[in-house]
C-alpha cells in the first residue's frame, strides 16, 4: 500500500506554520545570543533545523503501521539506552543525561524515548480497542509510561521526566478513561505531593518549587530566574521594549533556551506574544485535525501523543515565564535553541505527516 | 488488525481541543497581567536593573597656609579590585595577583572564597593605594588578567612626620553615630569627612558635593554605556593664619619632647603656629587605619591624639603671676607692696615654701618687678592673700581663664579658675581661705590651657585687649560661612598705663640678667615673658610615693612676648615634665626668634622687583688722596641670589 503513499499528501499547511515559528525561534535566538559567548547560535540551530526537516520526511516514509508492529524492541531499546545513560552518563551540572558518542556528539537519549513512548501507548491502546478501560489496563498502561520515567527521575531530571506524563494522560483519556477512575488517581496523586516533596524531589528540585513560591525570598539564587523572567515580560508592554534591555543585557537567564519566550515578549510585547501563542494554537489545531482524519485508531492515538507533549511542553514553558509554573528547564518547542530538543519535534511531525499521508490508503 | 473499525470518540478528541485551548487562554492572561496590567511596575524594575548610579566623587579642598603655600593636598590613589564578570578562574590566577601586589597568597585566595557567594556584580576589593609598581604590575597583565582592574580615588596627602597634625586634624568614613546627630544630617553614608581639627570645623567649606553618573550595566553589573551625568563640585580651599615658616621653627624647637607650643598675633588673634607632642601621622587614616595601630593611639599613655595647646588643662604655675600683677596693680594694692623672701612664710597657720630654697637661697626684699622676674612665690602668696580669691577670679576671668577661648576648633577644653562660687557648685563646700594662697602662684585647683595663658598673657601685654584666637579670617571665608562662636572677637579689660609699663618692663626682665629665663636672652629682640614650674602633683603625695614619685616632673611653661608692649606675637610653651620654666623660654625664644628673622626679612620695595634692582648711593671712602673721600655710584643688584629661601609647601606635602 506504501505505493500510493505521496508527499503531495503532506500537510504543508501544517508545515509553513511549524517553519514561521521556527523562523521567528531562529531571529529570537540571533537577537538574544548577538553580543554574547553563544553568538552564531541562530546558525547552528539552522542546521539543526535542517537536519530535522530531513529526518521528518525520512520517519514520514516508514509505515507507522510497520513501525507500531516493532514498538516492542523500540521500548526495550529505549529502557536499555536510559540504562547506559545512567551509567556511561556524562555528568553535567549534578546530573547524568548525556551520553557522549564517538566524534564529540553528545546525545540526550531522554528526548527520543518519548516518541517511543507515543507509539508504545498507541499500540497498547489499538490492541485493548474497548470503550471502557478497566483497573488492569489503566494499571498497564500507566506503567509503559511510568518505569522510563522513573529512569529519567533518577538522572535526575524532572522536566523531562514529566513531559512522558502526557502521552499516558492522552492514552487514558483517549482509550476510556471512565470519570471515576480520573477522580480517584487525582485524589491519591494529591495525597502522594506532599511524599513526593519530601522523598522523591532534590533539594534542588525542591528550592526551585520553593522560589516558584515566593521568588523574592531569593532574589540572587533560584528565585532569580523567575523574577528576571517576569521583569523581561512585564517590561515589554504592549508593544515590546526598545532594545529588550533585560534580554541584552544578560539579565534574562539563558535566553536562547528555555527562556526565548521571555526575550521574544520583551522585544514584541503582548501583541507580539499574543501572535506567537496564536501560531502555536493553530498548529496545534492542525495536529488534532490531522488526529480526527487519520485513517485508524492507531493514527489518531500516535498524533494525538504528539499533541498532548507539545502541549505540555508550551504550557509549562510559557507558564513558567510568565510566572505560573516552576521552573523546570523545559524548552519551548520549535523555538528554543538545542539539537535533541529540534530533531525530536520534527520527528514527531514525521509521525504526524506518516498518519496523514496515509488516510486515504485502505 | 489496529482497531480499524473502532474509531476514537469524537467528543473527547474535542474535548482535548477544548482542553488546549482553555490552556491557551489562561497562557494569554499570563501574559495580559504581566504586559498590560502591570507592565509599569516590570518597566520600573528592568530601569532598576540596568541603570546605576554611581557616584562622582568630589576632591576634597586644599588646606592653604597664611601666604597661600599648601599644608594639605589630594593625591590620586589606586584601589586594586577583581571583577568576576570575566570568566577567569580567579582561584587559578591567585597566585599571580598576590605576588604583584605583594599580597599573601593564601589571603587572596581565602578572599575570593569568601566572596563567592556575594553578587557578581560586586568587584572584591583586594588592596587599597597601592604602590606605583603594583599598578605597573596591573597596567602591564591587562591582557593575561582581564579580571584585575583598578579604581581612582583622591586621599588627602598630609604632611609628613606628623607636622601640623593635631591642628589639621584628619578624615575618615562618617560614622553611624554621626549620622545621627542633626549637625551631620546632609551626609550620606560611605562621605569622608572631617574627625578633628580643621578638617572637622571647616568640614563644610572643605567637603566638596559629590556628583553622580546614571549608567547602563549588564548582569554582571559592567558599564556599557551612560545617559546622564551630574559633575562633582570640588571643595573649596581654606587658608589659614599660620604661617608654615613659623610652624616649621616651632616644630623643630619642640623636638621630640612632650608638650605643646601655641603663637598668636595678639594683635587680631590669629594663630599663627600650633604644635603638640608626641604627634600621629594623618596619612594613616587617609587610607584606612587599622583597628591595631588605631588602639595603640588611643591607649598611649601620652595622648598623641590630644591636641595639648587647646586640651590640656594643667595647672599654670608661675605664669599666672602675671594675672595676679594685673589684678593687684589694677587693685591697687601691688604698687608699693614690698614682701622679705626667707624662703617662705606662714599663711592661715601653714607654712608656703617659696621654690627658692630648692636653690638653698632667698629671695630677700622683694617688690612687685622682682617678684616677677625671680619669680618670688612669698611676694604672690601676701599678694593672693591681700586680694582674696574673688578679686583674683574675677581679673583672671576677665582674661579668659576658666572658659573657652573660642577657638575655632573642635573639642577645646575650658580649664578651671576656682572661686567661692566655683567651690559650692562644684563640691557642695566652702571656700577655704588657705587655698588662696596656692592660687596666687598658678597651683591648687587653678587649670589652664596654653592656648588661654597665651591669649591671657598676650592681653596684658596689649594694654588690656583680649582677643579671641581663630585659625582663619573671615575674609577668607566663602561667603555665608562664618563660624559660630559666643566669644566675642575683642573685648578690652582697662589696664592702666603705668601698670602696664611695670608687668611688661618686669616680663622683660625675666629674660635678662637676673630674671628666672637669663639664658634665653635674645640679643637685639624686645623679648620678654614669664616661666612657669608647675607641679603636677601636691608635695605631699610625692613624699608619700618616695621614690616614684620622682617620675612625676613639674610642668614647664613659658608665655612670651615680642615687642615687649603692644606685642606682634606671643608665644606660649609647654614642656610636660620639663622640670624648670627655663628650658621651656629656650624652645618659645626659638620660635619669637624665627618670627622676628623672617619678620625683618619680609619683603620690601627692593625684594618686592622681579629678579633685578637699581640702586644708587653715595658713600664715604677715605684713600690717601683724599682725606674726606665722597664716593657715588649706580648699581644694579641681582637679587635672586640674595633671598633667603623659604618654604613653598608644608614639608612632605610638596
Amino acid at each position: 500500500m506504501a505505493r500510493y503513499v505521496s508527499f503531495r499528501d503532506f500537510d504543508w499547511l501544517l508545515l509553513l506554520f511549524v517553519f514561521i515559528i521556527c523562523g521567528l525561534g531562529v531571529y529570537e535566538i540571533h537577537s538574544a545570543t548577538e553580543h554574547t559567548k553563544f553568538a552564531g547560535a541562530h546558525i547552528k540551530q539552522l542546521y539543526w533545523i535542517a537536519g530535522g526537516i530531513a529526518v521528518m520526511f525520512a520517519v514520514s516514509l516508514l509505515n507507522y503501521h510497520t513501525l507500531l508492529e516493532q514498538v516492542h524492541w523500540m521500548y526495550i531499546a529505549a529502557l536499555g539506552s536510559l540504562m547506559i545513560v545512567l551509567i556511561f552518563g556524562q555528568r553535567y551540572l549534578g546530573a547524568k543525561r548525556w551520553v557522549k558518542l564517538p566524534m564529540g556528539v553528545h546525545f540526550q537519549p531522554s528526548e527520543w524515548v518519548k516518541l517511543i513512548l507515543i507509539l508504545a501507548v498507541a499500540k497498547y491502546f489499538v490492541d485493548l480497542s474497548q470503550r471502557e478501560l478497566s483497573w488492569s489496563d489503566f494499571a498497564k498502561a500507566g506503567g509503559i509510561v511510568l518505569i522510563p520515567m522513573a529512569m529519567v527521575l533518577k538522572q535526575p531530571d524532572l522536566g523531562t521526566a514529566l513531559t512522558y506524563l502526557p502521552v499516558a494522560v492522552m492514552g487514558l483519556f483517549l482509550g476510556g478513561l471512565r470519570w471515576k477512575q480520573a477522580a480517584i488517581v487525582i485524589i491519591l496523586g494529591g495525597l502522594m505531593m506532599p511524599l513526593a516533596f519530601y522523598k522523591v524531589l532534590k533539594p534542588y528540585q525542591r528550592d526551585r518549587l520553593i522560589s516558584f513560591m515566593e521568588p523574592e525570598a531569593d532574589s540572587q539564587g533560584t528565585g532569580y530566574q523567575v523574577i528576571q523572567s517576569k521583569i523581561a515580560v512585564g517590561s515589554g508592554g504592549i508593544w515590546g521594549s526598545q532594545g529588550g534591555s533585560q534580554t541584552h543585557l544578560s539579565f534574562l537567564p539563558i535566553p536562547q533556551t528555555d527562556f526565548i519566550f521571555a526575550a521574544f515578549s520583551e522585544e514584541h510585547g503582548f501583541v507580539g506574544a499574543l501572535g506567537l501563542l496564536l501560531l502555536y494554537f493553530i498548529v496545534l489545531m492542525r495536529l488534532t485535525q490531522n488526529a480526527q482524519t487519520a485513517p485508524d485508531r492507531a493514527g489518531t492515538f500516535i498524533v494525538m501523543g504528539v499533541v498532548a507533549v507539545l502541549s505540555f511542553h508550551i504550557l509549562v514553558n510559557v507558564g513558567m515565564v510568565v510566572g505560573f509554573m516552576p521552573v523546570t528547564g523545559i524548552p519551548l518547542p520549535l523555538m528554543s535553541y538545542g539539537g535533541s530538543s529540534v530533531l525530536f519535534i520534527f520527528m514527531a511531525l514525521g509521525l504526524v505527516m506518516n498518519v496523514r499521508m496515509r488516510r486515504f490508503v485502505n | 488488525m489496529f482497531g480499524r473499525d473502532e474509531k476514537v470518540s469524537q467528543g473527547r478528541l474535542t474535548a482535548v481541543q477544548y482542553i488546549i485551548l482553555g490552556i491557551f487562554l489562561l497562557l494569554t492572561y499570563g501574559l495580559w497581567r504581566l504586559q498590560v496590567s502591570q507592565s509599569d511596575l516590570y518597566s520600573t524594575l528592568a530601569e532598576k536593573n540596568r541603570i546605576r548610579e554611581v557616584p562622582i566623587l568630589a576632591p576634597r579642598g586644599k588646606i592653604l597656609d597664611r601666604e597661600g603655600r599648601v599644608i594639605v593636598d589630594n593625591y590620586p590613589s589606586f584601589s586594586a579590585l577583581l571583577l568576576r564578570d570575566s570568566s577567569r578562574d580567579l582561584v587559578a590566577d591567585s597566585d599571580m595577583i598576590a605576588d604583584g601586589l605583594h599580597l599573601d597568597r593564601k589571603e587572596v585566595k581565602d578572599r575570593i572564597k569568601r566572596f563567592a557567594s556575594t553578587p557578581q556584580y560586586q568587584p572584591i576589593y583586594l588592596k587599597d593605594d597601592i604602590t606605583p609598581d603594583e599598578l605597573a604590575f596591573i597596567e602591564s597583565h591587562r591582557n593575561e588578567l582581564p579580571e584585575l582592574d583598578t579604581i581612582m580615588a583622591h586621599r588627602r596627602l598630609y604632611p609628613r612626620n606628623g607636622f601640623m597634625a593635631h591642628l589639621i586634624g584628619y578624615v575618615g568614613e562618617v560614622s553611624e553615630e554621626m549620622l545621627n546627630h542633626p549637625r551631620f544630617e546632609l551626609y550620606n553614608p560611605g562621605d569622608v569627612v572631617g574627625q578633628s581639627g580643621i578638617e572637622l570645623e571647616y568640614n563644610n567649606i572643605l567637603m566638596g558635593q559629590n556628583g553622580s553618573k546614571q549608567v547602563v550595566v549588564n548582569n554582571k553589573g559592567k558599564e556599557v554605556g551612560q545617559l546622564d551625568e551630574k559633575p562633582a563640585q570640588a571643595g573649596k580651599s581654606l587658608k589659614l593664619t599660620v604661617d608654615i615658616d613659623l610652624q616649621i621653627a616651632a616644630e623643630q624647637a619642640l623636638g621630640d619632647r612632650n608638650g605643646a607650643i601655641v603663637a598668636m598675633d595678639p594683635r587680631n588673634g590669629e594663630i599663627l603656629a600650633m604644635v603638640s607632642r608626641p604627634t600621629f601621622d594623618p596619612n594613616d587614616f587617609a587610607v584606612r587605619i587599622s583597628r591595631a595601630q588605631w588602639n595603640k593611639l588611643v591607649n598611649d599613655d601620652d595622648h598623641p591624639l590630644l591636641n595639648k595647646s587647646i586640651q590640656a588643662q594643667l595647672a599654670p604655675g608661675s605664669t599666672f603671676k602675671i594675672i595676679m600683677a594685673a589684678a593687684g596693680l589694677q587693685e591697687g594694692v601691688a604698687q608699693n607692696m614690698k614682701v622679705n623672701c626667707n624662703g617662705g612664710g606662714d599663711f592661715y597657720g601653714r607654712y608656703f615654701k617659696c621654690w627658692v630654697v630648692a636653690e638653698h637661697r632667698v629671695h630677700g626684699i622683694t617688690d612687685l618687678s622682682k617678684g616677677i622676674y625671680q619669680s618670688c612665690d612669698v611676694f604672690f602668696y601676701t599678694l593672693a592673700q591681700k586680694l582674696g580669691i574673688e578679686k583674683i577670679a574675677k581679673y583672671a576671668t576677665q582674661f579668659g581663664l576658666g572658659q573657652k577661648t573660642g577657638i575655632d576648633l573642635p573639642q577645646e577644653a575650658s580649664g578651671i579658675m576656682p572661686s567661692e562660687e566655683w567651690k559650692i557648685r562644684t563640691f557642695k563646700q566652702k571656700w577655704i581661705v588657705s587655698e588662696t594662697i596656692s592660687v596666687g602662684i598658678g597651683q591648687g585647683a587653678v587649670a589652664a590651657t596654653p592656648v588661654q595663658m597665651m591669649r591671657a598673657i598676650g592681653a596684658i601685654a596689649s594694654g588690656g585687649r583680649v582677643v579671641r584666637p581663630h585659625l582663619t579670617n573671615p575674609t577668607d571665608l566663602p561667603p555665608g560661612v562664618i563660624p559660630a562662636s559666643s566669644v566675642p572677637d575683642e573685648t578690652h579689660i582697662p589696664i592702666d598705663p603705668k601698670n602696664w609699663e611695670i608687668i611688661t618692663d618686669a616680663m622683660a626682665g625675666v629674660v635678662n640678667p637676673g630674671g628666672t629665663a637669663a639664658l634665653s636672652h635674645l640679643q637685639g629682640i624686645d623679648f620678654a615673658g614669664k616661666t612657669g614650674s608647675a607641679q603636677t602633683i601636691s608635695n605631699a603625695l610625692k613624699a608619700k610615693l618616695g621614690a616614684q614619685g620622682k617620675n612625676f616632673k613639674d610642668n614647664g611653661w613659658f608665655v612670651g612676648v615680642e615687642p615687649r608692649r603692644n606685642p606682634e606675637i606671643v608665644v606660649c610653651t609647654l614642656l610636660e615634665e620639663g622640670e624648670h620654666g627655663y628650658l621651656a623660654a629656650r624652645v618659645a625664644a626659638q620660635v619669637i626668634k624665627a618670627y622676628v628673622e623672617k619678620q625683618r626679612r619680609q619683603p620690601s620695595k627692593l625684594a618686592k622687583a622681579d629678579g633685578k634692582a637699581d640702586i644708587a648711593a653715595i658713600w664715604n671712602e677715605p684713600s690717601e688722596e683724599k682725606s674726606d673721600g665722597f664716593k657715588g655710584g649706580h648699581f644694579t643688584v641681582k637679587l635672586s641670589d640674595k633671598k633667603v629661601p623659604s618654604a613653598s609647601a608644608a614639608p612632605g606635602v610638596n
